[in-house]
């Protein structure tokens, strides 16, 4: 079953981080990304530009709309994400716990749908 | 069809439902699913076995038919044509492995971190105990429709996102034991009183009780469970006199299970050494200091105050709270007494009828008579079950004759 880490946190927190600490991040997330290809579990992770950088389109309403900036303004937007393949939420939970962004802000783990349409 | 067949009928899903359910749903994490199978399988006994009698094992040929309904509806949603006919009835094999106990592993599922709290007991009395929603809405005071939906959603959850069926390290994860355990009490303290069915399911929670225990022999919170709800069950043969409650203090002490007592306070001593003090401890030790009577003849209000002002402090529930005013109320004095049920928030004990049964006998001894038959209408409007309701409604009476 794979499940998706939708990774959320506060910018501001971020805010004041130095080359050093980002270099830091950067390679605490890639031994994250080294321990999920480890043990197999490893599908997919991306790690996304700012949402003040972020393009809204829909054909919702018959038309197509673009607006400039997310969907919906919160204080700790999506960040980023990993899809991991592993057999339970258990399992799902414990690689979770494990990853730097849960230390920082906030983890929502979601299991994929595709196998069950 | 005969009433004795009805009758076994409905002793067996009884016995069986929560058995069954666990294994069916083990493979998928489908309750939903196997409970539509269960109970096909459960209509097809019912067409069934009065023509053919109750089978030696009933499960052997419950669960085959229930894994054949399972794989049906799961065939026809993946809409595979299904060219084979199903027989109409389980093979029956003479030589049926025993069929494993997985409720433990359904418990926690039920109990899981994953899942609102709120809804851990629900979906224990209905998966595990098979009792239904309408059942469990009242006993949670929200209407049987938001019940349902709730049960509902939860089970999608436990589905799609793929809740193992499985004993988790209880080293690793010791609350979710105690999310267990609260489900399961919660379970055994389910309207006790209400007149049929409620009795089999307390025996029901008491055996989960029991087998948590045995599982989890060095944690002390399953071991005080455990010695919670023998000290209760040994007093079951006291606590009605001509279907009217009989209050612990009151009951005959003759009447109790002597064994189960002795029992209890065994559990409650083991659990005391492993030294990790609980709820369940603390409210069984409770128990304990009634069970005392049988040695000293009279119950001892101060230990019974000291322990209620322990488990406020450590698990803070208007029960307690309660419980504690009314301990204080026989050791320190009805005033006492009422200046504690004072401090608690008056929207909290609005609706819950042991605190204005507690209220309206202190009142009663304070000499507010008026005031105390108040209570008293309140507590017997907000009775659930009939031997609470005609007790108070005694006590209510006595007053109006001035015998208190």
């Amino acid at each position: 079953m794979q499940y998706t880490f939708l990774l959320y946190s506060n910018p501001a927190d971020f805010g004041d981080m130095t080359q050093e600490d980002w270099a830091e991040m950067k390679a605490v997330y890639g031994k994250y990304i080294g321990a999920l290809q480890e043990a197999g579990v490893f599908v997919n992770t991306d790690w996304l530009h700012p949402v003040d950088t972020a393009t809204t389109l829909t054909l919702k309403d018959g038309e197509k709309r673009i607006h400039d900036g997310p969907f919906a303004e919160t204080k700790e937007p999506l960040g980023g994400y990993f899809v991991i393949d592993v057999p339970d939420l258990d399992t799902a939970l414990a690689w979770a716990a494990k990853c730097p962004a849960a230390r920082t802000g906030k983890v929502e783990v979601r299991a994929s749908a595709m196998d069950s349409v | 069809m005969s009433d004795g067949i009805e009758a076994r009928i409905t002793e067996v899903m009884r016995a069986s439902y929560g058995r069954l359910l666990a294994i069916l749903a083990a493979r998928q994490s489908d309750i939903a699913g196997a409970e539509d199978a269960l109970a096909e399988a459960f209509a097809r006994a019912i067409d069934h076995w009065p023509r053919t009698g109750v089978p030696d094992n009933p499960e052997a040929w419950l669960l085959p038919t229930a894994r054949r309904s399972l794989l049906d509806t799961q065939r026809k949603a993946a809409r595979i044509e299904v060219r084979d006919t199903l027989p109409e009835e389980p093979v029956m094999s003479t030589n049926m492995p025993e069929i494993p106990d997985e409720r433990l592993k359904l418990m926690f599922v039920c109990a899981h971190p994953a899942i609102d709290p709120a809804l851990h007991t629900p979906l224990m009395l209905q998966t595990v105990l098979g009792v239904d929603a309408d059942r469990i809405g009242a006993a949670f005071l929200i209407s049987p429709n938001a019940m349902a939906q709730r049960l509902v959603r939860v089970k999608r959850k436990i589905k799609a996102a793929r809740i193992r069926f499985s004993i988790p390290d209880p080293m690793d994860h010791p609350n979710r034991l105690n999310a267990v355990l609260e489900a399961i009490y919660g379970a055994f303290s389910l309207d006790w009183l209400s007149e049929g069915g409620a009795d089999d399911l307390r025996q029901e929670a008491a055996y989960l009780a029991d087998l948590v225990g045995h599982l989890c022999q060095h944690d002390a919170e399953a071991l005080g469970l455990q010695a919670l709800i023998s000290f209760v069950i040994a007093r079951e043969p006291a606590r009605l006199r001509d279907g009217i409650l009989v209050p612990v203090p009151e009951q005959d002490i003759n009447l109790w299970d002597a064994g189960l007592v002795e029992r209890a306070n065994r559990l409650l001593a083991k659990a005391a050494q492993v030294n990790r003090l609980g709820r369940f401890q603390l409210e069984a030790a409770i128990q304990s200091v009634h069970a005392d009577r049988t040695v000293s003849g009279q119950t001892n209000w101060r230990a019974l105050s000291q322990l209620y002002a322990g488990l406020r402090k450590l698990y803070p529930t208007i029960g307690a709270a309660g419980g504690q005013a009314a301990a204080v109320g026989e050791d320190a004095g009805p005033t006492q007494g009422l200046a504690l049920l004072d401090q608690i928030d008056a929207k909290d004990v609005a609706s819950f009828q042991p605190s204005w049964a507690v209220r309206a006998h202190l009142l009663a001894r304070t000499g507010q008579i008026q005031q105390a038959a108040a209570a008293y209408d309140r507590a017997i409007a907000l009775s659930t079950d009939g031997p609470s309701r005609r007790w108070l409604e005694a006590r209510r009476s006595d007053l109006a004759v001035g015998l208190v």
